[in-house]
């Protein structure tokens, strides 16, 4: 038995790097399907059966997935439909219909948009129904097959599902969690949502009708089962087109999990949030870094993806004020010291901080009233202050009081980072907090 | 010496003559850049890149996109006064005006992602798709369900899209009560003085030596760094005070070395301009003080009080033929905004440049309930103001920028 050697392809590196580049990215950016979901099997079985139910049986049923934003919910249903579809007879029977909160707002765009996407406008033309519940029972009536003996079975999806929820009356949820109970057509309603509590958003008639199943995704995953969730993450596929490069890149996943200082950062993004989102988009920027240059992750390439990832914005911001501005924020500080986090204006900030000013001799920091002025404004906009009572319009700007945005920490740690900063403006801050 | 901007899709020659377009701001490119990655692969669903003001966001943004030549849509949130404007800009400079035709009078979100979808269908995006949105915070005031859609718009409509949004807000401001997808969040860091003095310092002045003009520039950062870092501000008031720095030079007072009599001469002129220096601060003052004189003052009167050498007015005139019922019993009188503009800047005189901004001021205005918009809402082209503010107010207004509004007003002649 002559062995077949398989011709290895050598790709130069160049274009290694873009393959890997689009690889990685399809997987991050795209949210593309993973081959294997883990951790979720029985969360998995569950929600596939219940779709096969409907699908081949014509059984109606309804249940919501519910878990924390990027935990998988789309990505576990999109699994599930994927398996379920690779049956000849579901491909060929079961119809979809994909409803999202956020587009459609209220029952009217979503029963035009249910109309269409079941491609019976046609056949609704220009008729006009007296309820939702008329239009409903006319589409799922279309849709019956020429012999009147059985209909297509219809996966309803509601994507943001606690936003329908607000429509006016719930009618949507109520009419198709009512179709669901009875047996005219096999429908089946799949809701996705990120509120635990979405139950209790249910109006009573349509809560009855609901089954009261919940799939919940919430993660019980340790540590080290995340760990190995980042390495199966990086690994270059097998139908990777250079071998030898995949082989390689993928050796240096692993060693780069191995790292400890890697290791650190992945505890503390761990210990933030769990979810795949947030796990992504790390990735997404250590990937981002790898270059011709730099084939391959280093552990700096994911340090400074985690710098980025927790930088403190406001910190950020602060940075970039002028100097007179962050007088103004020490001087707010001093005042919420003072009186108690009480709101301040702008009068009374000036008085502050012209107390700073009497203390040295400072003739270089005394400016007019249009130029505080100036600064105190730009504060506001940054919304790093804000006036108190939302219709403060009336008041004239240097009375209306304010509060402030910021707590104690962020200002002084500000300070450590100023570029530049004067000591004495430094040794006012201190000199409240000694 | 590497360069800065590197990527294996573009040419080494295309980018390096990005880089030398954004001075100072090659690291943020090379970021942004590597984020975006080439142009056929995916990049994260939404970008968040935020800043100060004048930290170059839009600049490196849009100087890629356009050097690059990836397929883009701006939108400037502060001119979508509605969403459908928004949803219009987007589908015409993504797919043309056939496109932005499609959608229906009052268009919802559902109808633009439908007709965006349609679209793809047609021509499915061969290099990733950016929609830009300046100014994103003010897609907070928009309706709530815009927002988190635009985030995740990849996923809603199938197609390689990413939408970047720039604010000089942090994006915890941002955040919905329920949660959204995530931005990627980039920071464009605030200029150091150094870096701000080698940008001013490109701008010289043809008749003069870029050593005097970087010597100018370094005196006015002096004066004005501790106020103001904006590198548009700063340009403004550079431009704005070049002349008086240049006038012992042409009268032949002093030479180009003597730095420490030309400092002298401009130092106290520039803590002086400091009063001043808010121009956009003093020029909003004007424009109430305007719109109160339109809403108070006859338009017949215009004439008498803000033309220039205007004649002899033969004020009997006035007197006798109509009932002298004072305007301010009345209350405030609509005015359109052509008036407004031309007491505007008659009153205004020299005192202050005249900035692009003068339309965002007058929002700015009208949110602040100082200003009230009347008129029908079919009248877009000339919409008509009212000053809402009393004579009290208009009056410490007017004692802020030294002018007499009383001279001004036809019920007190």
């Amino acid at each position: 038995m002559s062995k077949r050697k398989v011709k290895e392809a050598h790709l130069p590196i160049g274009e290694c790097i873009s393959e890997v580049q689009r690889v990685l990215r399809e997987r991050f950016c795209h949210q593309q399907l993973p081959e294997r979901l883990e951790g979720v099997d029985s969360q998995y079985k569950h929600l596939l059966e219940l779709l096969r139910r409907t699908a081949v049986h014509g059984e109606s049923n309804s249940v919501l997935i519910v878990g924390p934003r990027g935990a998988g919910k789309t990505t576990l249903l999109n699994c599930a439909l994927r398996e379920l579809l690779e049956e000849k007879e579901v491909k060929r029977n079961l119809l979809q219909v994909y409803l999202n909160g956020l587009l459609q707002t209220d029952d009217k765009i979503a029963l035009k948009e249910i109309t269409r996407q079941l491609s019976l406008e046609n056949v609704v033309g220009d008729k006009v129904f007296g309820s939702f519940a008329e239009n409903l029972a006319f589409l799922l009536e279309a849709l019956k097959k020429g012999d009147r003996s059985s209909s297509r079975p219809v996966l309803f999806v509601l994507d943001e599902f606690d936003l329908f929820a607000h429509h006016r009356n719930q009618t949507l949820l109520y009419n198709l969690l009512d179709v669901s109970q009875s047996a005219q057509t096999p429908v089946a309603v799949v809701g996705l949502t990120c509120r635990l509590d979405v139950l209790e958003l249910l109006e009573k008639r349509v809560k009855s009708r609901f089954s009261h199943r919940q799939i919940h995704l919430l993660s019980g995953m340790t540590f080290p089962q995340y760990l190995q969730r980042v390495q199966t993450q990086l690994r270059l596929p097998d139908g990777f087109p250079d071998a030898r490069f995949s082989h390689e890149w993928n050796g240096s996943v692993q060693t780069l999990c191995e790292d400890k200082s890697v290791e650190e950062v992945l505890q503390r993004h761990f210990n933030s949030s769990k979810d795949f989102r947030s796990l992504h988009m790390l990735l997404m920027l250590s990937v981002s870094r790898v270059s011709t240059a730099n084939p391959a992750i280093r552990p700096a390439d994911l340090l400074e993806a985690s710098r980025m990832c927790s930088a403190d914005p406001k910190a950020n911001i602060l940075h970039g004020l002028s100097i007179l501005e962050l007088c103004l924020i020490i001087a707010m500080k001093h005042l919420n010291d003072i009186y108690d986090g009480e709101p301040f204006n702008l009068q009374m900030v000036h008085n502050e901080f012209k107390k700073f000013l009497q203390r040295k001799s400072h003739s270089i920091y005394n400016f007019e009233q249009p130029v505080i002025m100036k600064a105190f404004e730009h504060l506001q906009q940054l919304e790093l202050i804000r006036p108190v009572d939302a219709s403060a319009a009336k008041t004239q700007r240097e009375y209306q009081l304010m509060r402030l945005m910021l707590d104690q920490s962020q200002i002084m740690e500000a300070l450590q980072k100023y570029p530049q900063c004067p000591t004495d403006v430094k040794q006012w801050a201190m000199s409240a907090f000694g | 010496m590497a360069a800065l901007l590197q990527h294996p899709c573009y040419e080494e020659e295309r980018l390096r003559r990005v880089a030398d377009k954004l001075p100072c701001r090659e690291v943020q490119a090379g970021t942004l850049l590597s984020v975006m990655g080439g142009p056929e692969q995916h990049s994260f669903p939404s970008i968040f890149i935020y800043g100060h003001r004048a930290s170059g966001k839009s600049h490196v943004i849009h100087m890629l996109l356009r050097e690059l030549e990836l397929p883009h849509a701006t939108v400037s949130c502060v001119e979508c006064v509605s969403v459908a404007l928004l949803f219009e800009q987007v589908l015409l400079s993504l797919f043309g005006c056939d496109a932005a035709s499609l959608l229906p009078r009052s268009p919802s979100l559902s109808d633009f992602v439908r007709i965006y979808r349609q679209q793809c269908s047609h021509s499915p995006a061969v290099q990733t798709r950016y929609i830009v949105m300046e100014k994103a915070e003010l897609l907070r005031d928009m309706d709530a369900n815009l927002l988190p859609a635009l985030l995740r718009l990849q996923e809603l409509v199938q197609d390689n899209v990413t939408v970047i949004l720039l604010s000089e807000i942090v994006w915890d401001k941002f955040r919905p009560n329920t949660g959204c997808f995530e931005p990627l969040q980039l920071h464009f860091p605030d200029y150091s003085k150094g870096e701000l003095q080698q940008i001013l310092a490109q701008d010289s002045h043809p008749s003069y030596s870029a050593e005097l003009y970087s010597s100018y520039i370094n005196i006015l950062l002096g004066v004005f760094y501790s106020v103001c870092r904006d590198l548009r501000e700063l340009r403004h008031l550079a431009a704005l005070n070049f002349s008086k720095f240049c006038e012992p030079l042409e009268e032949g007072k002093v030479k180009e070395s003597d730095t420490h009599k030309l400092w002298r001469n401009i130092e106290p002129h520039l803590k002086k301009a400091m009063q001043t220096v808010y121009l956009r601060e003093v020029s909003r003052s004007f424009l109430l003080i305007a719109a109160y004189l339109a809403s108070y003052n006859p338009a017949r009167t215009d004439k008498r009080f803000f033309v220039k050498h205007h004649g002899k007015v033969r004020k009997t005139n006035f007197l006798k033929k109509h009932e002298k019922t004072s305007n301010h019993l009345l209350g405030p009188k609509p005015f359109p905004l052509d008036r407004l503009l031309a007491i505007f800047y008659s009153v205004v005189d020299s005192r202050v440049a005249p900035t692009a901004s003068i339309f965002s001021q007058i929002s700015s205005l009208v949110t602040l309930q100082l200003l009230a918009q009347v008129g029908h809402d079919d009248q877009i082209d000339a919409p008509k103001y009212k000053c809402a503010v009393s004579l009290d107010f208009i009056r410490a207004i007017s004692r802020t920028v030294n002018f007499d509004i009383v001279k001004y007003l036809y019920d007190f002649l």
